[in-house]
C-alpha cells in the first residue's frame, strides 16, 4: 500500500509541474498584447509599460519569467492587476464559497444519479431504462445558462426562492443556526442548476457498472438462493457497482468548477467562478494564471484522493 | 466444440443492421440530419446573398420585440430582426462551431492517441502524462481564458474548443491501439515487411474507426454548447454574425418582456445537442459488439 501510495505521489508532483507550465504557457504564450490596456492605447506613457513589464518579468527570458512567477505566486508576492492585492488572498477569500456549492451540489448529483442508475439497471433495455438514459442526455444537452435564467426567474416567482448572492441582505441573524439555514437557502438553486449534468453523468455511469454486475455468476446464485430482488439490487450489485464511482467523482470534478464559472455568474455568487469571469474581463492576467493553477491543483487532489480510496477499497489496484 | 455460424455480413453492415433496428437512434439520426441539412442550406444560401425568411440582419425599429405574428413567425428582437432567420442563420454558424472544432480535436487526438498506443515505452508514458496534466483543468474555464486572451472570433474559437478537448480521443485511441497491436493480423503485416508506421495507420487506424466516430458525434454538442457558453460570456462568435448562444445573450435582459427571444433558441440548441448526444449514443450500442453475445 505504501508502495502505491509513493508511486501515485511522486506521478502527482510530476503532474503538478506540467499543471504549473500550462498555466504558465497558456497565459503568456497566447499571441496579443500582454497589457490589460492594449498595445496602442496613447494614453500610457512609456514609463508605465516599463513598470508593467518590470513588474511581471516580461522582459526575462521565458523559462526564467516562469520560474520568477511562480515564484511570486508561492511567496504571494504575485498582485493582481486591478486591485494591488496578493492573487492568494484573493482566491483564499472566495474558495469557501465555491467549495460549499460544489460539495452540495456534488452531494445532489451522486444521490440522485445513484437512485436514476439503479432504476434504469433494474429495468436493464425496457421502457424505464430507455426513458432514464434519453432524461439524462436531455440534461446533459441543457444549456446552463439558459436553465438557469429560466429556473432562476422560476423560483424567484414561484417559490420566492433567492437566487443572488450568499446571505440575506442587511439581516441580523439571532442564531448560527438561522444563519446556516439562510445559507442554504441562497444555495439550493445554483446548486440544483449545478448538479443536473452531473445526475445525468453519475447516473450513466452507475446503469453501465450496474448492468455488468447484474450479469455476473454471484448474481445468479443470489438468484438461485431465492434472494429476494431487493436485497440483490442493493446487497450483491449495488456494493460491487460503488466502486468505478469513487473514480466518477473525481471526473465530475472539474467539469464541476466549469459550470461554476457560468453559474456563480448568473447568481451573483461570489466564488472562484465568479473570480475568474471577472478576472477574464479585465484581463487581470496573474489572477489567471494563479486560478487556472490552483483550480487544477485541487482537481489533481481530488483525483489523488479518489485514487488512494479505490485502492483502499479494491487491493487488485494497487498491484497495477 | 461448438460451431458459430459465420456471418456473410462485413462487421461495418452489422453495425448498420443493428443501428437500423434501435428506434431512438433512427428519430435522434432523422432530427440530427434534418438539422444539418437546413444549416448546410441556410449557409450556402447566405453565400449568395439568399435568405429565408426575411434577412437575419436587418434592423426595423418598427417592428422591434414583436410576439409571433404571421410576418415574423418567431418574433422579432429588440432592434427589430427576424428571430427564425437569425436561428436558422445561428444553425450554420453553431454547427460549424462544432464540426470544425471536432475536426480540429480529432486530428490532434487520433495522432496522439495513435502514437502513444503505438510506440509505447517512455514516449506513452510522457504524453499520457500530459493528457492527465490537461485534464485537470476545468476545460470551460481554460477555453474561456484563451479566448479571451487571443480575442472571440469564430476561428480562434473552433481552434481553442478543439485543443482543449482532444484528451479523451487520445485516451480512447489509445486503447484501441493497445489492443489491436497485439492481433493477429499486425503480426501478418510485419511479416510480410511492412513498416511500422504504415501498418499504425493503415491496417490498425481503420480498425478503430467505430469507436473514434463515435466519439467524434459526441464531441459536436459539447462544442455547440461550449459556444453558447462563451456566448452568454461575451467571448462566443460575435454579433452581428448570429449564433444560437448570442441570439440568448442579446434576449436576456428582455426576459421578462419576450419570451420567445430565449426560448427558441434554447430549444434549437436543446434539441439539436439532445439529438447529437442519443445519435452518439446509439452509434456505440451498435458498435458494441459484445452485447450481442450476451
Amino acid at each position: 500500500m505504501t508502495a502505491f501510495i509513493l508511486r501515485r505521489l511522486s506521478i502527482a508532483v510530476l503532474l503538478l509541474f506540467a499543471i504549473s507550465l500550462i498555466s504558465f504557457f497558456i497565459v503568456t504564450l497566447t499571441p496579443g498584447s500582454p497589457y490589460p490596456w492594449g498595445e496602442l492605447n496613447p494614453k500610457i506613457s512609456e514609463d508605465v509599460k516599463r513598470a508593467f513589464r518590470e513588474k511581471f518579468h516580461l522582459d526575462e527570458p521565458l523559462h526564467k519569467q516562469y520560474f520568477l512567477i511562480m515564484q511570486d505566486l508561492f511567496s504571494g508576492k504575485l498582485r493582481s492587476i486591478k486591485d494591488e492585492r496578493s492573487v492568494l488572498d484573493k482566491i483564499a477569500e472566495r474558495l469557501p464559497a465555491t467549495l460549499a456549492l460544489n460539495a452540495v451540489s456534488l452531494l445532489l448529483s451522486l444521490s440522485f444519479g445513484l437512485l436514476l442508475g439503479i432504476y434504469a439497471a433494474r429495468y436493464y433495455g425496457r421502457l424505464p431504462d430507455i426513458a432514464t438514459s434519453v432524461l439524462a442526455f436531455a440534461f446533459i444537452a441543457l444549456p446552463g445558462f439558459w436553465v438557469s435564467y429560466l429556473v432562476a426567474i422560476g423560483f424567484s416567482h414561484l417559490a420566492g426562492a433567492p437566487v443572488l448572492g450568499l446571505s440575506s441582505f442587511g439581516v441580523v441573524f439571532p442564531s448560527t443556526l438561522s444563519r446556516l439555514l439562510d445559507f442554504f437557502w441562497h444555495i439550493a438553486v445554483p446548486a440544483w442548476v449545478l448538479a443536473i449534468g452531473g445526475i445525468a453523468a453519475q447516473s450513466r455511469f452507475l446503469r453501465a457498472t450496474m448492468v455488468e454486475a447484474l450479469r455476473e455468476d454471484y448474481i445468479r446464485t443470489a438468484r438461485a438462493k431465492g434472494l429476494s430482488e431487493q436485497i440483490i439490487l442493493f446487497k450483491h450489485a449495488l456494493r460491487n457497482s460503488l466502486r468505478p464511482l469513487i473514480t466518477g467523482i473525481g471526473l465530475l470534478l472539474p467539469a464541476m468548477v466549469s459550470g461554476s464559472v457560468i453559474v456563480e455568474s448568473i447568481f451573483a455568487y461570489p466564488g472562484i467562478g465568479r473570480l475568474g469571469y471577472e478576472a477574464v474581463l479585465e484581463r487581470d492576467y496573474p489572477t489567471l494564471v494563479a486560478l487556472n493553477f490552483i483550480v487544477a491543483v485541487l482537481v489533481l487532489l481530488g483525483n489523488l484522493v479518489s485514487d488512494i480510496l479505490y485502492a483502499i477499497v479494491d487491493p487488485r489496484v494497487r498491484l497495477e | 466444440m461448438s460451431q458459430t455460424p459465420i456471418d456473410p455480413h462485413s462487421p461495418w453492415q452489422q453495425m448498420v443492421a443493428r443501428f437500423q433496428k434501435d428506434k431512438i437512434g433512427m428519430l435522434a439520426a432523422g432530427f440530427a440530419g434534418f438539422v444539418l441539412i437546413v444549416a448546410v442550406v441556410v449557409g450556402i444560401c447566405s453565400c449568395f446573398g439568399l435568405y429565408f425568411p426575411h434577412d437575419p440582419n436587418q434592423t426595423d425599429l418598427e417592428r422591434k420585440l414583436l410576439p409571433p405574428n404571421w410576418v415574423n413567425w418567431l418574433g422579432t428582437d429588440n432592434l427589430g430582426r427576424d428571430v427564425l432567420s437569425r436561428i436558422l442563420q445561428g444553425a450554420w454558424i453553431s454547427l460549424s462551431v462544432g464540426f470544425i472544432a471536432v475536426s480540429v480535436s480529432l486530428l490532434i487526438g487520433v495522432f496522439v492517441g495513435a502514437v502513444s498506443g503505438w510506440v509505447g515505452g517512455w514516449l506513452d508514458n510522457l504524453l499520457m502524462r500530459i493528457v492527465d496534466a490537461i485534464m485537470c483543468f476545468p476545460s470551460f474555464f481554460l477555453i474561456l481564458t484563451v479566448v479571451a486572451l487571443v480575442g472571440p472570433n469564430i476561428w480562434n474559437i473552433v481552434v481553442v474548443i478543439g485543443l482543449v478537448s482532444w484528451t479523451g480521443t487520445a485516451r480512447l485511441v489509445r486503447a484501441e491501439f493497445l489492443t489491436l497491436r497485439e492481433m493477429e493480423f499486425v503480426r501478418a503485416a510485419r511479416s510480410i515487411g511492412q513498416r511500422g508506421w504504415v501498418i499504425a495507420f493503415r491496417h490498425v487506424l481503420p480498425n478503430a474507426a467505430a469507436p473514434i466516430f463515435v466519439t467524434a458525434v459526441l464531441g459536436v454538442p459539447d462544442a455547440i454548447l461550449a459556444e453558447a457558453g462563451l456566448s452568454y460570456l461575451g467571448f462566443g462568435v460575435q454579433p452581428p454574425q448570429a449564433t444560437w448562444g448570442n441570439i440568448i445573450t442579446d434576449g436576456k435582459v428582455y426576459i421578462l418582456d419576450a419570451w420567445w427571444l430565449i426560448l427558441f433558441p434554447g430549444v434549437a440548441i436543446f434539441l439539436t445537442a439532445l439529438s447529437f448526444y442519443l445519435l452518439g449514443d446509439a452509434l456505440r450500442r451498435a458498435a458494441d459488439t459484445r452485447a450481442e453475445r450476451k
